[in-house]
């Protein structure tokens, strides 16, 4: 029997029918791969953490289990609670505070976790990730010959003030009592997003990194890492790898 | 494997006389996305393949109860469901591999070869045979993408699947005499080097016409 697939009807109720079906089974797959996605994205925030640690995550069998071993606490950067939290570590008995960092490149968002000492002014490490810089330029802000450059600088100058690091060509000098890093040629709006990035963060911070360290962290309010999770403040699940095809402009 | 020469000719056809990039040009916008190094490119191959096959397989399932006059919304609907899931399935599995495809992912939604295969093969043609003509385009496709990929990573960044081809001591920075080529970076050298493939598969095949 020929069904008259022409009539109206039968036309609305092939598309009602069809849509359910079809939300039905998208609605069960997300369902049932929820926890692990979201595993999967923790994992990869934990990772970028490492890295900017200075872990050797080549060498590591389980990250996930590094990372519990090295998380301390999470410190609220400011009272209003408006800014992401600082997360604590303790890496070789010494304590590291880890700041994420948001910004913007050339053609979407750009983002990083910076490693402070705890002296909260020498940078133990960086990492960058990035959603859509082009590869082979402003794509290579996850490289570790970029990061690797920010490694023992300051982001305070001789009387204790707030500086940044500045991201720079090569040949140009930053303000006095400013510490800088070569830009990445041909990468300039990337680099300067960078550059911005690095300012703009620290000033947000401010008030974590010109109080004094002392040494149970008094004047925090410290949380277990049980119970808040340093997850909830990254919205955009960045990652360190993407693909593009756009180029980045020369100047 | 004792295929009908009808089936054969679905799977064979797409991967040389017909090839969905070179013949058909279709689905060029992603492959100058997402060849600028070699690993996103087959994922993407491998991606855009199941997709085919399985949207071709499920439209051709139910060919004769869609109503025409809402037939390319429905097809639609059969191809965002297979990508939603195949991205779902890469989220939960193959992480890394998710986040390098981003955005493309989801477009493979408005890949013009996905469209072309349901509307012009089908919607007319048994499972069996959409089955093996989404393969073979998919797999047609892919081919393009991973030589264009190929040249571009080793000439526009001196490596290949991440790893470095050309040695450290070549580049100029280094004292040597070489340096990438930026131009294979950017989008443009990616038709350029579809354009030369495209020259290269006809010049073959017009010799072969005319034997």
């Amino acid at each position: 029997m020929k069904m008259n697939t022409e009539n109206n009807v039968y036309t609305l109720v092939y598309a009602t029918v069809m849509v359910i079906i079809v939300a039905v089974v998208l609605a069960v797959i997300n369902q049932g791969l929820k926890a692990r996605q979201e595993a999967n994205a923790r994992l990869d925030q934990q990772k970028q953490m490492l890295v900017a640690l200075n872990q050797d995550l080549d060498a590591c069998a389980d990250p996930a289990a590094l990372y519990d071993s090295l998380v301390r606490d999470t410190i609220e950067a400011s009272e209003d609670g408006k800014n992401a939290n600082i997360i604590r570590f303790e890496v070789d008995g010494t304590t590291k505070y880890i700041l994420r960092l948001h910004g913007q490149g050339l053609w979407g968002g750009i983002g990083g976790y910076l490693a402070l000492d705890e002296d909260k002014n020498t940078v133990f490490g960086i990492n960058f990730n990035h959603e859509s810089e082009t590869p082979g330029l402003g794509g290579e802000i996850v490289t570790p010959k970029f990061r690797n450059q920010f490694n023992g600088k300051h982001i305070k100058d001789a009387e204790g003030q707030l500086r940044s690091i500045a991201v720079l060509k090569a040949g140009k000098k930053a303000d006095e009592g400013q510490e800088q890093v070569d830009a990445w040629a041909g990468a300039t709006i990337t680099s300067t997003g960078v550059n911005d990035m690095l300012l703009n963060n620290l000033e947000e911070y401010k008030e974590f990194l010109n109080t004094e360290y002392r040494v149970q962290n008094t004047e925090y309010r410290v949380q277990s890492t049980d119970q808040i999770s340093p997850y909830s403040v990254s919205e955009s699940g960045l990652s360190s790898v993407s693909v593009n095809g756009q180029n980045e402009k020369e100047d | 494997m004792a295929l009908s020469k009808k089936t054969k000719e679905a799977f064979l056809g797409p991967l040389n006389a017909n090839n969905p990039v070179l013949v058909q040009i279709l689905g060029i916008c992603s492959a100058l996305a997402v060849t600028v190094q070699l690993k996103p490119a087959i994922v993407m191959g491998v991606s855009v393949t199941i997709i085919v096959a399985m949207s071709n397989v499920v439209v051709s399932l139910i060919r004769n109860t869609i109503p025409t006059r809402i037939r390319i919304i429905i097809q639609l609907v059969v191809v965002a469901a297979l990508v939603t899931i195949v991205s779902e399935v890469l989220k939960a599995f193959a992480y890394d591999v998710a986040m390098q495809l981003s955005v493309y992912l989801g477009l493979i939604i408005t890949n013009c070869i996905l469209m072309g295969r349901l509307e012009a093969f089908a919607m007319t043609n048994n499972v069996k045979d959409s089955f093996m003509d989404g393969l073979g385009n998919g797999l047609g496709y892919s081919w393009i993408l991973v030589v264009v990929a190929f040249v571009r990573e080793l000439l526009g960044s001196g490596k290949l699947f991440g790893y470095q081809i050309i040695p450290d001591s070549w580049y100029i920075a280094n004292g040597g005499f070489y340096d990438n080529c930026g131009m294979m970076l950017m989008p443009a050298m990616a038709l350029i080097l579809v354009g030369c493939i495209i020259w290269a598969h006809r010049a073959i095949n017009d010799k072969e016409e005319k034997k």
